[in-house]
């Protein structure tokens, strides 16, 4: 990081110029993380070859290595660099191991004031984990970009939505106001085509608050993710593996007798034909919430993935010409994307909606 | 691989804050809200079919006061209609009455009239009675002045007498 080509930089500010014009098209409520996302791209752009410059300045700008590194999670929220200037969140990192017990420390403490990674208090951040310097199995509960950005959205789910709450407990037979007015459409979407059609008239109710939940929970953090500087939270698999636990066990304590009997003796079919049919069911129970799973961490990723590698381009073929060319592409895809964090969304809570209206449907052979 | 890999933390996080943010959210966000939004639909749904019932009521209550108005225009024309029967019936009682009385009065005042006719009669024909034998009485007293002349006067009398 710290030496830099004089190309490098002329490309960089070129691209840097483009890069923010097309963002601030894009996202009118990004006018700050934009700037942070182009930098920090290229900034890790940079980052990624600077330590391999050092040794030796013809080595490749190795673009695998930036995409993971930005769609997988960190220690410390790092937005963008300038020179020898780090923008950079220092988060807390929670850890437990059996001799040290509970420690709670900023994750600033592996930097030293060269920007390089040191030792702390016996652990070392080595690819973005924790490990204790013993090798003994640390328990990482830190807040993580991750978590961070979790809270984050958590915090503006429940700012958003309690107020929104209040106006509704306030006049309920008002006509909608503002926020109010944005989100109703959607949540009476989501109630009536995707509840309602799907789980029933008698059941939908029971189901709406989690529903809801879910489908604004991923909807938002899609959006989030999209912001340059944002986590990659929805395309995280743990966070999707929880969601999709959640969903399993949501349509299974809910499964009703013909939910049970279609599983174990599908009604309608010859004996001799269970054999086969109640594993491919009882495996079916399994495979709903992990496809629920794949699916939004591949959509997500996959988004990110794509964006990322278009920026890439640029310094793969170390050509700032090329700008010319991703930029209005990347701008297109980030557009698609977020469509996509939509659509995620939608398929995720109408999928799980689907699985729950299986669950609780009445016997009606 | 290391994408794949779930972190623990990360769940236990995830875990932890989704439960939270369900139940907040569930409780002081989707209740409220999904309750007004049915109870909007259904004061909406109530106040369309208010008003279609009350546009039923409206036509119903019209089409009576049309009837209404009918029969009360109905019933008033048969009340004129009888009444101008009544006053006709009335009018010409009353010019038949007027005709008997004048035609009674009439004819008392006829047979009044033939009355004092008769009498005047009378009294003109005693006064001539009277006169014509005080004419007499002079015409015979001066011509009964000679016995002859007066006995020549009975005989034309006595004969006159025999004649009527």
């Amino acid at each position: 990081m710290q030496v830099k080509t004089s190309t490098q930089k002329m490309y960089f500010s070129n691209i840097l110029l483009g890069l923010f014009l097309s963002f601030i098209s894009l996202n009118v409520f990004a006018n700050e993380p934009v700037a942070a996302h182009d930098s920090a791209s290229h900034d890790t752009a940079a980052h990624a070859t600077a330590p391999a410059a050092q040794e030796a300045k013809t080595e490749k700008f190795d673009p695998g290595k930036l995409i993971l590194h930005h769609i997988a999670d960190e220690h410390d929220w790092h937005f963008f660099t300038i020179g020898h200037f780090h923008a950079t969140l220092p988060l807390p990192c929670i850890v437990y191991t059996e001799s040290a017990g509970l420690q709670v420390f900023s994750s600033s403490n592996f930097k030293n004031e060269h920007h390089e990674e040191i030792a702390y208090n016996g652990f070392v951040l080595e690819h973005g984990k924790i490990h204790a310097e013993n090798g003994e199995k640390v328990y990482d509960f830190s807040i993580t970009k991750n978590v961070a950005s979790l809270l984050l959205s958590a915090v503006l789910l429940l700012s958003i939505f309690i107020g929104i709450g209040k106006k509704y407990k306030e006049n309920p037979h008002r006509a909608p106001k503002g926020l109010q007015s944005l989100f109703e459409p959607i949540i009476i979407f989501v109630r009536d085509e995707i509840a309602k059609n799907n789980i029933g008239e008698k059941h939908y109710r029971r189901f709406m608050p989690y529903l809801l939940t879910i489908f604004f929970f991923i909807w938002f953090n899609n959006m989030l993710g999209l912001i340059p500087g944002g986590a990659n939270l929805t395309g995280n698999i743990a966070v999707t593996l929880v969601l999709a636990i959640i969903a399993f066990f949501v349509t299974n304590f809910n499964g009703r007798s013909t939910y049970w009997t279609h599983i174990f003796a599908m009604p309608g079919v010859p004996k001799w034909m269970l054999v086969i049919l109640t594993p491919v069911e009882i495996v079916g129970i399994f495979m709903k919430p992990f496809s629920l799973m794949v699916r939004l961490f591949a959509n997500i990723t996959a988004g990110h993935i794509i964006l990322l590698s278009l920026v890439s381009l640029i310094f793969i073929f170390e050509n700032a010409a090329l700008g010319l060319a991703v930029v209005p592409f990347s701008l297109f895809m980030n557009v698609i994307e977020l469509i996509v964090a939509f659509i995620q969304a939608f398929i995720f809570t109408m999928l799980v909606s689907t699985y729950i209206g299986a669950a609780v449907e009445e016997h009606h052979h | 691989m290391e994408l794949i890999t779930p972190d623990f933390g990360l769940i236990f996080w995830q875990l932890i804050v989704f439960g939270i943010l369900f139940f907040l959210l569930a409780k002081f966000a989707w209740k409220p809200i999904i309750q007004s939004l049915a109870e909007r639909e259904q004061s909406i749904d109530e106040a369309i079919k208010l008003s279609e019932t009350t546009r039923a009521e409206m036509a119903e209550l019209k089409a009576g006061n049309e009837q209404l108005i009918a029969s009360a225009r109905a019933e008033r024309d048969a009340l004129i209609k009888q009444a101008k029967e009544a006053s006709d019936a009335m009018i010409s009682q009353a010019k038949l009455d007027a005709q008997t009385a004048a035609n009674q009065e009439i004819e008392k005042a006829r047979v009044a009239f033939e009355q004092e006719k008769a009498s005047a009669v009378a009294a003109i024909r005693k006064e001539a009675a009277t006169l014509s034998l005080d004419l007499a009485e002079k015409v015979l007293k001066s011509q009964l002045k000679d016995k002859a002349a007066q006995e020549k006067l009975v005989t034309e009398w006595m004969a006159d007498v025999k004649l009527s």
